[in-house]
């Protein structure tokens, strides 16, 4: 997934050498951009479609402006990322721990793997009406049904790193006089590491997407789903335009800013993987 | 311990489980402690799963779901393996489509399906397009990576044995990316399943899956939406497991591309 990012990241550093390159880099960038946006503004300009549904690009950024500057947008976003953190640090704790003891003991294994396999096939936002009924509507709701959707990948990967620790180091842990602490500290633990680091990842994806759609049903005060969804009652396309902005916005950085530091810090440094 | 023997202790240990799970969903049901509208006792789900199955209710909400999801996801699949192919082979549409991909992938397809509703209406369209969005990028990004990993001494060698563009197309770069592609399809059909369920929760019209349960809701319908869980649930397995499943085992592994590890 993260593969385009990665690869635009890579050429920009090697294409620093020189300034010409670089410049010639920025252009090749933006240039989709510029073209895609000049279609936009002809289509827009046009009046094909009510300028109503199909608003220009500077009342997008002005409304977009407008209300970053009224504080309506930053409140929207820090609202929906809050939830978004405590749904996923829920799922993140839980998945772990359930994942973990999954790949070491047989009988944790026997038990909650049926249970995990009938869950995970079904779309998270399936359980979201079933969610509304039993925890009413609102933010626990909203929490709730995100943590539960996120934590299926992260058992997954979790369960398949702990499994896929090299017999051999176990062993020589072993053999090197090491007890189930230091093991699952030293060993354990770090082996797994970049599986348990793509189970967060993916199911931070999960619950960025179930999250958005949720807070449309769910009725929560604030949040940047509620907010997209209003502005369709009104015919703001505009703010719409500008909500779905931010949160392509907060995906990125998401992906860009607080995984791939996590990875660098981590997996990186002990040369688990190739930086 | 025999390998069987390993076998059928954990399949037991599974039904156990699953007993176990059901017992005490069925003590909590009937012990009135809920309401019995919200938590529906397991043979009332099964009446009412039963019921919708042979009037033919559930079925047809089924067949609206999955016309819209294979419409989607057939698009997806019309444009993503083409575009992938393309942005592998030629620098320049590699160039002008890469950045507009990745800026768009981070947006998840429901923020854009009231901007959809207010485009295309309530209904098929707007359903299809929203999958056909969440299905493309799974399908677009592994076929891209898999023409690119394609190894270039197969290519070299296919062109020293006198390959012309055409077979060295069709003979070494498809077969060779095909573990990859096949990859894409399975992730963009999952994608396109989770988005048609959505998607018509939102965008509700009369047919589909993701509308029954979300307006059982309405009328505290709580087994029709367990019913409506289970059949989903059931259809996104089959198809994971045997349609996927047997695509694989087609192609890729016959081809030896893959290692039966995968199952």
């Amino acid at each position: 997934m993260q593969d385009a990012v990665t690869t635009i990241a890579v050429t920009s550093q090697s294409g620093r050498a020189d300034a010409a390159g670089r410049l010639r880099l920025i252009g090749r960038n933006v240039f989709p951009f510029v073209v895609v946006g000049a279609l936009w503004e002809i289509v827009a300009w046009a009046d094909i479609f009510p300028r109503r549904l199909f608003p220009t690009l500077e009342e997008v950024a002005l409304s977009f402006v407008n209300l970053t500057v009224a504080g309506i947008l930053p409140h929207h976003a820090i609202e929906t990322v809050i939830r978004l953190l405590t749904g996923f640090s829920l799922a993140a704790v839980i998945g772990v721990t359930v994942g973990v003891l999954m790949g070491r003991s047989r009988p944790a294994e026997d038990i909650f793997l049926p249970l995990v396999s009938i869950g995970a096939p079904i779309p998270g936002l399936a359980y979201a009406p079933l969610f509304l009924l039993w925890f009413g509507l609102g933010n626990i709701s909203a929490v709730l049904l995100v943590g539960f959707v996120a934590s299926f990948p992260i058992i997954f990967n979790s369960w398949t790193g702990v499994k896929a620790v090299k017999e051999i180091w176990l062993r020589s842990a072993h053999a090197m006089g090491a007890d189930d602490r230091r093991m699952f500290r030293h060993v354990i633990l770090p082996g797994a590491l970049p599986y348990i680091l793509t189970g967060l990842r993916l199911g931070l994806a999960q619950a960025w997407r179930v999250l958005v759609a949720i807070e449309m049903l769910a009725a929560v005060p604030w949040g940047l789903g509620w907010m997209i969804f209003g502005a369709r009652e009104f015919l703001n396309t505009d703010v719409m335009m500008a909500g779905i902005a931010v949160i392509g916005i907060i995906g990125l950085t998401l992906e860009k800013l607080v995984f791939q530091k996590i990875e660098d810090y981590t997996v990186v440094r002990w040369g688990m993987v190739a930086a | 311990m025999t390998e069987t023997g390993q076998r059928t202790r954990s399949l037991l240990r599974a039904v156990m489980t699953l007993t176990a799970a059901a017992c005490v969903y069925e003590l909590l049901a009937r012990s009135g402690y809920f309401a019995a509208a919200l938590l529906p006792t397991l043979p009332n789900i099964a009446q009412t799963l039963v019921a919708s199955i042979s009037d033919g209710t559930m079925i047809e909400h089924a067949i609206y779901t999955l016309y819209r999801v294979m419409f989607g996801f057939g698009l997806a699949v019309a444009v993503g393996i083409p575009l992938g192919i393309l942005m592998a082979r030629f620098r320049a549409v590699e160039n002008f489509f890469l950045p507009l991909v990745s800026t768009l992938m981070p947006i998840p397809s429901f923020a854009l399906v009231p901007l959809f509703m207010l485009w295309f209406g309530i209904g098929n369209l707007t359903t299809i397009l929203i999958v056909f969005y969440a299905a493309t990028f799974p399908m677009l990004f592994n076929t891209w990576s898999g023409v690119r990993s394609v190894n270039p001494l197969w290519l070299r060698a296919a062109g020293a044995m006198g390959a012309d563009e055409h077979s060295l197309f069709w003979k070494v770069i498809i077969p060779g990316a095909s573990p990859f592609i096949i990859t894409g399809m399975r992730q963009s059909f999952l994608r396109a399943w989770i988005a048609v369920v959505g998607a018509e929760m939102i965008a509700a019209s009369d047919w589909g899956l993701g509308w029954v349960i979300f307006d059982a809701k309405e009328f505290l319908n709580t087994d029709t939406m367990l019913a409506a869980l289970v059949v989903i649930g059931g259809i996104g397995y089959l198809f994971e497991r045997l349609v996927f499943g047997s695509i694989e085992h087609a192609t890729v592994l016959r081809w030896g591309m893959m290692r039966s590890a995968k199952g």
